[in-house]
């Protein structure tokens, strides 16, 4: 299925399936989902607390094992690549986390935090390291001959996360998957993290899938973004037409519910109570119909397939909002 | 303020650190009234767990408050444990961010509600319990009667703090504390929780204060806005006075640092730069001075104090305010 006439896609997940087995039930954290992103590109990952983001990134790491799919990076399969071949490609791929605090070791120093993946790519030559480790965080605003000797806790959570960031573009990738980077940073230093961020994007020339949960964080950096719910996706769309026109009722359920700072705009009452049902039975046919204002029999039914609603923008509903 | 059901006056809360006194709250002057909501802002250290734990009186051993907590016309700083913890049950009521903290995670929902309802009204169980299902109807938990039985773990995060909201509510407070109610939660779910806030508040006339990070949070939800930094509160306003015009730098680089949904893809953000200061190392001047576009004169040497603006009601405490807008 073509998502966008991305003429040339660095990143393509096909029909990417992940489940996980828990107390022998099968939990449906990634339902055939398929995504492009093109070279230079960012795409952003929304939806709600365990809809599937982080299983997604991950499996398109090869750090979680697919079902059934494909992941072609550079048009290199990485479901069937192996030991030699599947470390060189991963190395043109790296991911930063959510929490920056606990994804560093507190017993090492920052400049060997930094240099880890040096080290685990063979880099041997000790000089090489230290100037690319100082080049990598001279790039994210800390000073090497300053952090390189500390601990972790002798830094603020935005400070660990420029730490966690220079760690994933030592190696130079191509392509970066952000796991919700600024969600555990309050306004002020979010705002630093996410400017940085497209700093790097185009000093580094970076492809990014950017995962968030916050729909302003994600449009603020995003040239397209993708909406997921319980494991599918719902819809995909450039980033402003998504946001000016959204087709599928989530989506715009979504939109409503970012507070407004402007006390002239009162928040909306139309939140449907009730949480996200259980991924290990999801509903049938379409997965949000047990919260959705416009669901009818046929939504209880058949699984709505993506299709275009205009032009680029794709949706999953059979009753879309445009 | 006069009347109002909590006034804070000139709290001062000092901790003891290895690396010297860290005053968390300094000099703060508060006021809520019944059936009013007051949104507390400001960034990640600024003191607002500090002083809503001194409102509380549940401050760490070892910190130090002085001034005065007026509620409901008593100082809270001079009862006894016994009564205040009476209090806190009763009338004084809070969630917290994680709701975790304010559920215990042994027992389950029923015990925690039945047990706080008994010991601070005079009802049977089977009252006790009635009052349970009402309570977790009107929180928005679908099948009340079976969650009683359910232990904290087997919620989702969003199910947790509504009924962390339906316990803190069980014995009609007089105020209520949200530090941060949503912060841990998405978006959609977010909205919800606010809004059954809202709904309670209103119906039951309460007071309410909301602490958040997020001015998002607060413009729409609440009477008046006080905005904390480093310790003090440095602008308080009505709510759509200050949002009509912002007179502390801070306030203003605060609300330009959110994303904007109307703002194209890849705009720079205006990011404040740096941090606050070290709390242990107080500034001599104006906190804000380092990182403040406006410094100049004796911002880095004086104090400002909160002040008036044309109205009574509107205070900041900066030597070189925003200038109000020419209006359209
Ligand atoms: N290691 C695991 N074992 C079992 N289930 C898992 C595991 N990791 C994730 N899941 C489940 O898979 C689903 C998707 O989880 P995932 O972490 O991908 O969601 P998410 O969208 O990243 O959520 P969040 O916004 O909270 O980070 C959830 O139901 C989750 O409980
Ligand atoms: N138990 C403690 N002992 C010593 N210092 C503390 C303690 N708790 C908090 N502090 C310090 O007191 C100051 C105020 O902290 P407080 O928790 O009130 O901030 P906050 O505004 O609630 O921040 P956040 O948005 O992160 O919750 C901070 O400098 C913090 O480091
Ligand atoms: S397919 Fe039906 S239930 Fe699903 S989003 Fe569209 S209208 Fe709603
Ligand atoms: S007093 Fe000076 S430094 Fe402080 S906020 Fe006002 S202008 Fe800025
Ligand atoms: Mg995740
Ligand atoms: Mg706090």
């Amino acid at each position: 299925m073509m998502l966008q006439a991305a003429s040339d896609p660095l990143m393509k997940v096909e029909n990417l399936v992940v489940e996980f087995s828990v107390g022998g039930k099968t939990i449906h954290a990634v339902s055939d989902v398929s995504l492009e992103i093109a070279r230079g590109e960012t795409l952003g990952l929304v939806g709600e607390s365990g809809c599937g983001k982080s299983t997604l990134g991950r499996a398109v790491l090869q750090l979680r094992q697919a079902v059934s799919g494909k992941v072609l990076f550079d048009g290199h399969d990485l479901t069937t690549l192996k030991g030699e071949a599947l470390r060189r490609m991963r190395r043109r791929v790296q991911l930063i986390f959510q929490d920056p605090i606990a994804s560093l070791n507190p017993r090492r120093r920052i400049g060997d935090i930094v240099a880890e993946p040096l080290v685990i790519a063979g880099v041997k030559d000790f000089e090489e390291r230290r100037r690319r480790v100082s080049e990598a965080l001279s790039a994210v605003g800390l000073d090497p001959a300053l952090v390189s000797g500390r601990l972790p806790h002798e830094f603020s959570g935005g400070q660990c996360q420029r730490i966690c960031i220079a760690r994933s573009l030592v190696l130079n990738p191509e392509f970066v998957i952000c796991d919700e980077p600024v969600s555990a940073l309050d306004v002020s230093i979010r705002a630093q993290i996410l400017n940085l961020l497209e700093e790097m994007k185009a000093r580094y020339g970076l492809t990014l899938l950017f995962i968030a949960h916050d729909l302003a964080v994600v449009k603020a950096v995003s040239d397209r973004v993708a909406v997921m719910y319980l494991g599918r996706l719902c819809e995909v769309g450039p980033s402003e037409q998504l946001f000016a026109r959204p087709a599928h009722p989530y989506t715009a359920l979504l939109i409503e519910a970012i507070p407004v700072p402007d006390p002239d705009v009162r928040p909306t009452q139309s939140v449907p109570v009730g949480e996200p049902p259980s991924p290990i039975a999801p509903p049938s046919g379409c997965r949000f119909r047990t919260r959705c204002p416009r669901a009818d029999a046929r939504c209880a039914s058949e699984v709505p397939e993506l299709r275009v609603v205009a032009p680029g923008q794709f949706a999953a509903c059979h009753h879309p909002l445009i | 303020m006069s009347g109002a059901l909590l006034s804070v006056e000139d709290a001062v809360v000092d901790l003891p650190t290895p690396r010297g006194n860290l005053r968390a709250v300094d000099h703060v002057d508060l006021a809520v009234g019944a059936g009013k909501t007051l949104g507390i802002v400001g960034e990640s250290g600024c003191g607002k767990t500090m002083l809503s734990r001194a409102v509380l009186q549940l401050l760490p051993k070892k910190a130090k408050l002085s001034g005065r907590v007026m509620f409901d016309g008593q100082d809270l700083t001079t009862l006894s444990a016994e009564k205040l913890r009476k209090l806190r049950g009763r009338s004084l009521a809070v969630v917290f961010q994680d709701p975790m903290t304010s559920l215990n995670p042994v027992l389950t929902i029923g015990t925690q509600l039945i047990e706080t309802i008994q010991e601070h009204l005079e009802l049977d169980l089977a009252q006790a319990r009635q009052r349970s299902t009402e309570l977790l109807t009107a929180v928005g938990i679908p099948a009340p009667e079976q969650r009683l039985t359910q232990y904290p773990h087997q919620l989702s995060g969003g199910m947790r703090q509504r009924v962390a909201i339906a316990v803190a509510l069980s014995c009609e407070p007089k105020l209520l504390i949200a530090d941060e109610p949503t912060t841990a939660l998405d978006v959609t779910i977010q909205a919800q929780i606010l809004d059954l806030l809202a709904r309670e508040q209103q119906r039951r006339h309460m007071a309410m204060i909301i602490i958040t990070h997020d001015l998002g949070v607060v413009a729409g939800r609440t009477d008046e806005v006080a905005v904390m930094y480093a310790g003090r509160v440095v602008e308080r306003a009505p709510t759509p006075a200050l949002f009509k015009q912002m007179r502390m730098p801070y306030t203003e680089a605060l609300l330009a640092a959110l994303p904007k949904l109307d703002v194209p893809p890849h705009t720079p953000l205006p990011a404040i730069s740096g941090r606050p200061p070290d709390p242990t190392r107080p500034l001599k001047g104006c906190s804000f001075s380092p990182r403040c576009r406006y410094s100049a004169g004796r911002c880095s040497t004086e104090k400002p104090q909160l002040s008036p603006a044309e109205t009574s009601e509107h205070l900041y405490a900066c030597f070189h305010p925003i200038a109000a807008r020419v209006s359209a």
